[in-house]
């Protein structure tokens, strides 16, 4: 059976096992992204949108249903289905060269030392990163860090790249900053990315697609909204563009109104408190 | 009040300024303080005791050595040394002029070189008894950090050796001695041997003992890597081998050298005990043989042997760390 669909994820679900028995985080969840398309899954914290993203990389695998991606089953990860992970995991005893030199030389089989240099450091160029090229990964920032994290996962070729959470650790010029320059490479290159991400705006900013996912147990996809502003897109001039707030509020609505998370609060307690129950749930 | 206040500032920021060079000289006097003087109080307070105490007990060897007597009897052994080497250089260049008139004589004749045997002296017996430690944790760790790294990859591997460890663990090496030695005694049969029993015997006895810290902190370190580097391999697709030591080895380096530490600690006070028994010629017989012998110098001369000991043991913990700051990935890491 061939189909239109780059990636297509069926009816895909996954149980747990817990002393109580299975606890099913995610159920009926079903996805078809086109080539070159920037996607977007949001929720509340816990709804198992990073669990999707792990099905889809292969670490996770489903209890359900299953991913196909250019008509082969995903049943195992591997580089064409590159990651950025929330911690950047470089390798910290490795400089920024040799982290992104390792992924290339397991990716890319039969070139020449000299082509691989040269892919090495094209890569660390279209992040920005060329001056820190000898550097460890403990010598230089975190943005810094999760732009070797891209150029290390854009090497590999992948056919679909997998952010998750990229710029969850960042502070928020680091994170703008960071936003570019992703627009940037996607606008050259034209991966298919799916993003997992906290952030509205940053949703509304990268997407094409937002799919956003209800509160688990169980957690599905609940609404799926097309973002049509035309690219290249600017944050300033957005900002005050009816349209994109118009997206931005729809996102909002969902979030806030039609899946509430609901926290049992027993006591008055302390905001910090407050914050990591939030935080933790 | 105002113009008394723009006063009270200008009489101030001089004496601010000044204070500068005198807090740092502070800090250097402080850092002096902690870093020389302090422990030469320790020494000198510990030296006064030690004289103080010695003085008051009688053994059947006469008084307990206080500092000066083993400084004395320090002297007597290195001074030892240099009689015996200058003995062995005589004995050689008379057995060379010897040799080369009974070759002038008769052409035929193949000369033969032999051995000087003397006794050891106190260098030769430190010199094997670093030999046979090194001996002992090398074989050790060249079987533990495998192992360890196994145990910490596998889940099931774990659960099978844990129990294994966990018994031999607490095992006191003068048990192992006694096997050891009739073991080594049946199975090292040779015409020539290259080692001799004593040597294998107290390098099997410091490497049983050895393996066990280098085995359960490098299992522990290999069990701990960072669930995302894990992943990281795993979307690489690397094989076990280049997963092994792209990712596993470099990142349970720090604890794998914390074990090697712990064990080479552990050996050189194994190796002790094992030579006493095992009549090893290094340290440890050193010290059975001056107890044996029970000279009026018995005492002082072991007591030089106790401090060589700890000397010997601190520096072989300071080489472990120098070497672990060589290798570890991670700068910032505190190592002491």
């Amino acid at each position: 059976m061939s189909s239109k669909h780059h990636l297509e994820i069926t009816q895909v679900g996954i149980d747990f096992p817990t002393p109580k028995g299975p606890f099913t985080a995610l159920q009926n969840v079903n996805l078809k992204i086109d080539e070159g398309e920037f996607v977007s899954l949001i929720g509340h914290s816990g709804c198992g949108k990073s669990t999707v993203l792990n099905i889809v990389a292969g670490l996770h695998q489903a209890t359900t249903g299953g991913v196909i991606l250019d008509n082969t089953e995903v049943n195992e990860p591997g580089p064409e289905r590159a990651v950025v992970f929330q911690n950047h995991s470089l390798l910290p005893w490795l400089s920024v060269y040799k982290n992104v030199e390792l992924a290339v030389k397991q990716t890319q089989k039969g070139r020449s030392k000299q082509e691989i240099r040269e892919w090495v450091e094209h890569n660390l160029e279209l992040v920005h990163m060329s001056h820190a090229i000898d550097k460890l990964p403990s010598e230089i920032s975190g943005g810094m860090k999760q732009r070797v994290g891209i150029a290390r996962a854009l090497s590999m070729e992948p056919k679909v790249l997998l952010m998750d959470e990229p710029f969850g650790a960042l502070d928020a010029l680091t994170r703008a900053h960071l936003q570019d320059s992703v627009m940037e490479i996607h606008a050259d290159l034209g991966n298919t990315v799916i993003m997992i991400t906290h952030d509205v705006d940053e949703a509304v900013l990268l997407s094409d697609r937002i799919v956003m996912m209800t509160n688990g147990p169980s957690a599905t996809i609940g609404e799926i909204l097309d973002i049509d502003l035309p690219r290249p897109r600017n944050r300033l001039e957005l900002a005050d563009d009816p349209e994109y707030n118009h997206y931005r509020s729809a996102v909002l609505r969902f979030l806030y109104e039609k899946q509430r998370k609901v926290e049992a609060i027993t006591k008055v307690s302390s905001p910090k408190t407050a914050n990591k129950k939030t935080n933790a749930a | 009040m105002k113009e008394g206040a723009t006063m009270l500032k200008q009489a101030t920021l001089p004496s601010a300024i000044s204070n500068i060079p005198l807090e740092s000289v502070w800090s250097n006097l402080k850092s002096f303080f902690s870093g020389l003087f302090l422990p030469a109080v320790g020494l000198v307070v510990f030296l006064g005791l030690w004289s103080l105490v010695a003085k008051s007990v009688d053994t059947s060897l006469g008084k307990f050595p206080g500092p000066s007597a083993v400084y004395n009897q320090a002297i007597v052994l290195i001074d030892e040394h240099y009689v015996q080497v200058e003995k062995a250089e005589a004995f050689y260049e008379r057995q060379e002029q010897r040799n080369a008139q009974r070759v002038a004589q008769d052409p035929s004749y193949v000369p033969k070189i032999r051995e000087y045997t003397g006794a050891p002296t106190y260098f030769q017996q430190i010199w094997t008894s670093l030999y046979t430690v090194m001996v002992g944790f090398l074989a050790a760790s060249v079987i533990a950090v495998p192992l360890g790294i196994l145990c910490g990859l596998s889940q099931p591997v774990y659960s099978a050796m844990n129990p294994l460890i966990q018994l031999f663990k607490p095992v006191s090496p003068l048990a192992w001695l006694p096997l050891v030695t009739m073991v080594v005694s049946a199975v090292y049969v040779s015409q020539d041997p290259m080692f001799s029993k004593s040597f294998i015997t107290s390098a099997v006895t410091v490497s049983l003992c050895c393996l066990w810290p280098t085995l359960i902190n490098t299992a522990v370190g290999v069990s701990s890597i960072d669930k995302d580097l894990l992943n990281v391999s795993k979307v690489l697709r690397l094989s076990p081998m280049k997963h092994v030591i792209k990712i596993v080895m470099p990142s349970s380096i720090p604890m794998i050298f914390t074990g090697l530490r712990l064990s080479l600690g552990i050996g050189w006070m194994v190796l002790i005990a094992a030579e006493m028994l095992a009549q090893n010629p290094g340290l440890g017989k050193f010290v059975w043989d001056e107890f044996q012998n029970g000279s009026s110098e018995s005492l002082a001369r072991i007591m030089v042997a106790v401090l060589t000991i700890g000397l010997i043991g601190f520096i072989l913990d300071r080489i472990m760390l120098l070497i672990q700051k060589r290798v570890s990935w991670d700068k910032q890491a505190n190592l002491r």
